[in-house]
């Protein structure tokens, strides 16, 4: 009895539950989403919002909340492209993950410095670098769609596997990027779990003056939290050129909002301190299969951000309602016990 | 404690010795003479003060929408959305209903039914953002990011994404009307926009009310306001003013379109940290807005004369001078705390 209470006060069975019947709805409706080559297609898809995801999960956990990392990735993956055509460099793709990460890192830990040390206000610093970087990527570097490397070019063409459907004759790739999306999803639940930087973020998103006083460093983790999301931004973007084989500076600018989105259906709650990696993980899986998925049960895509914002509104009007119900049941408890 | 805090807040709020309004008039004067000096033909010219009247209003209806918002403590992503979406509603109604080639005469009601319709599609967009702050306690930030993507998105599907164009000839014909050949009606409606967002600010019992919230929202409470009724009412205000920044926008562009002015959310965020109003709340006039306003413009439009600069520097422009006031605001709010510590001390 007390394990099911705890299950239904959770948001992640609600997401799960919502995912099992999209898929099932789509399954009646175009007999296509049980395929092997639709899944892989999902899967193909889920992997760079999945992979912003994680640091924007662990920055609203922390009580803030970052819109710069597709302008981040963007410009660390054309930067880092630029550089490796110009030296006509053709080795081993994992140079190419290193500088653009280190670019992210220098990025995110100009946020970093602004929050952390400076204790400006999240949203309005990351609007105003989110502008400086977009605005330097077009204006100083005067981007446009360029071609990539060859190693890159190269990594892109790796699969894992191939998925074919007999009845459509489609055939789909599952892309090598996905392991280090799994690389990421692992070490980020032994830093959130097992470290006590991880539960730093936790100790700083549910009472920051309580954490300080606890002799968590606030100023040191948030630095390391900014900088972490321009690490994971840097490799996302290099992930995203090679699956797409070519560099299209504008091709991530705009997906905060559906990133941003998943999380908060993940059931991370907006006010910080609470939220886990599965709980992210499904909100970006139903959020993919939703645009996806939306043409294949007959909504055209005019309407998709009619979802991405009622998905937003409901997700977080329902983590928001949750908290005050949970404060107002402990109230009741704590006076029914005095 | 509380109450000390907060009537000195409000104090400063509306005072006229402003140090912060100090500042942003010698950053004025600074920017202008600069323009001045660097391109003496063309900026600060009749033709060049005609053209800026003509282009901030829409854009500084909108941040004084938002700086209202940003006072109690909130903020409205949601505006530019508003302003689409009231747009696209009146030019639907606009060309759906007005008979080709009907005589100006017999427009004007069409017309009139058309400005209420945008506008109640305003205030209906800004009832619905802050009741989901007020009433749901969704935080402002994500309630209005999802209202953003929702307006934006109703705009894009009632479209299919495509301009609305083809408007009666006597719209624009009201809307680029000119004072003496010189004042445009969209100026003149920022005027009085302006003016009368000041006037309740710093003269009605309402005004006052939203600073106090935002200074404090618990003790605001406590002491017997109705925050959700404020918080309701300031999104509602915001809403209006963005569907009247929409119907200016209509008027410029002769036809409505889901994303005109994307980039106006960052500026007018811009303008109103800019003008002084803190993001924290409680703090600002409209006054050190309609400053920052105009700082902006001279910034843009001299920009706009360096035939080698790329527009998109603007963005670099933008972002940087965001974060280099915010800097700048903090490190003088430190000042300041030291100082009154050590004047405590003594």
């Amino acid at each position: 009895m007390i394990s099911l209470r705890r299950i239904t006060k959770r948001s992640e069975p609600y997401v799960l539950a919502a995912i099992i019947l999209l898929s099932l709805l789509i399954q009646v409706r175009s007999g296509q989403f049980f395929s092997g080559n639709n899944l892989v297609d999902l899967a193909r898809s889920l992997i760079v919002p999945a992979l912003f995801s994680v640091g924007c999960m662990m920055v609203i956990v922390s009580g803030g909340i970052d819109v710069s990392f597709p302008a981040i990735a963007s410009l660390a993956m054309y930067v880092t492209d630029k550089l490796l055509l110009a030296s006509n460099y053709s080795g081993n793709v994992i140079l190419a993950y290193a500088i653009s990460a280190g670019l992210g890192l220098l990025m995110g830990a100009l946020n970093g410095f602004l929050i952390g040390f400076l204790r400006l206000p999240t949203l309005v610093v990351t609007l105003g670098t989110s502008s400086l970087y977009t605005g330097l990527m077009f204006g100083a570097f005067s981007a446009s769609a360029s071609d990539v490397p060859p190693s890159i070019a190269k990594h892109g063409k790796e699969i894992l596997f191939t998925a074919t459907n007999p009845t459509m004759g489609l055939t789909s790739n599952m892309p090598s990027q996905i392991l280090i999306l799994i690389a990421v999803l692992i070490l980020a639940f032994f830093l959130l779990r097992y470290t006590m930087l991880g539960r730093g973020i936790y100790a700083i998103g549910g009472d920051e003056t309580a954490a300080e006083r606890a002799g968590f460093n606030v100023r040191g983790i948030k630095m390391f939290l900014y900088c972490f999301v321009g690490v994971l931004a840097g490799i996302t973007g290099i992930a995203r050129i090679s699956m797409m084989s070519y560099a299209d500076p504008s091709t991530m600018l705009g997906m905060e909002m559906t990133v941003i989105a998943a999380v908060v259906l993940g059931g991370t709650r907006v006010t910080g301190g609470m939220g886990t990696l599965t709980g992210t993980i499904l909100g970006v899986a139903l959020m993919t299969i939703l645009s996806n998925s939306l043409i294949l049960i007959g909504i055209p895509t005019y309407w998709t951000r009619v979802f991405t914002g009622a998905v937003i509104i409901i997700g977080t009007g329902v983590t928001a309602h949750q908290t005050i119900s949970t404060r107002r049941r402990r109230a009741q408890s704590q006076k029914a016990a005095a | 404690m509380t109450t000390t805090k907060t009537a000195d807040s409000v104090r400063r709020g509306r005072s006229a010795r402003d140090p912060n309004l100090l500042r942003l008039l010698v950053m004025l004067v600074f920017v202008f003479v600069l323009m001045t000096v660097l391109r003496p033909n063309q900026f600060a010219t009749m033709a060049d003060f005609n053209s800026m009247m003509r282009q901030f209003p829409e854009y500084g209806i909108m941040a004084i929408g938002i700086s209202l918002t940003m006072i109690t403590g909130g903020i409205d992503l949601g505006v530019v959305g508003t302003a689409n979406l009231s747009a696209i509603v009146a030019a639907k109604f606009l060309i759906g209903t007005v008979p080709r080639g009907a005589a100006p005469a017999q427009v004007v009601p069409y017309l009139i039914i058309a400005v209420l319709l945008s506008l109640s599609v305003g205030l209906v967009c800004g009832a619905f953002a802050g009741m989901l702050i007020s009433r749901f306690n969704i935080p402002a930030i994500l309630a209005t990011l999802g209202t953003q993507q929702l307006f934006t998105g109703i705009a894009i599907g009632i479209t299919s994404g495509r301009p609305q164009s083809g408007l009666p000839l006597l719209y624009s014909r009201i809307g680029n009307m000119e004072f003496f050949r010189f004042v445009p009606i969209s100026f003149v409606i920022f005027f009085v926009v302006a003016v009368g967002v000041g006037i309740m600010l710093s003269r009605t019992r309402f005004g006052t009310y939203m600073y106090m919230m935002g200074t404090n929202p618990r003790a605001s409470r406590y002491a017997g306001l109705n925050n959700t009724s404020i918080t309701l009412r300031t999104y509602m205000i915001s809403g209006l003013l963005s569907s009247v920044a929409g119907l200016i926008m209509m008027a410029r562009a002769n036809s409505a379109k889901a994303d005109y002015g994307a980039p106006y959310t960052l500026q007018c965020v811009l303008i109103a940290v800019l003008g002084g109003i803190n993001p924290n709340g409680g703090f600002g006039t409209i006054g050190g807005v309609t400053m920052a306003i105009l700082i902006l413009q001279f910034l843009s439009s001299g920009l706009n004369m360096f035939n080698n600069i790329s527009n998109f520097y603007r963005d670099v422009i933008w972002g940087g001078v965001l974060i280099l006031v915010l800097v700048f605001n903090k490190l003088l709010s430190w000042r300041e705390e030291r100082r009154a510590v050590r004047k405590s001390m003594n």
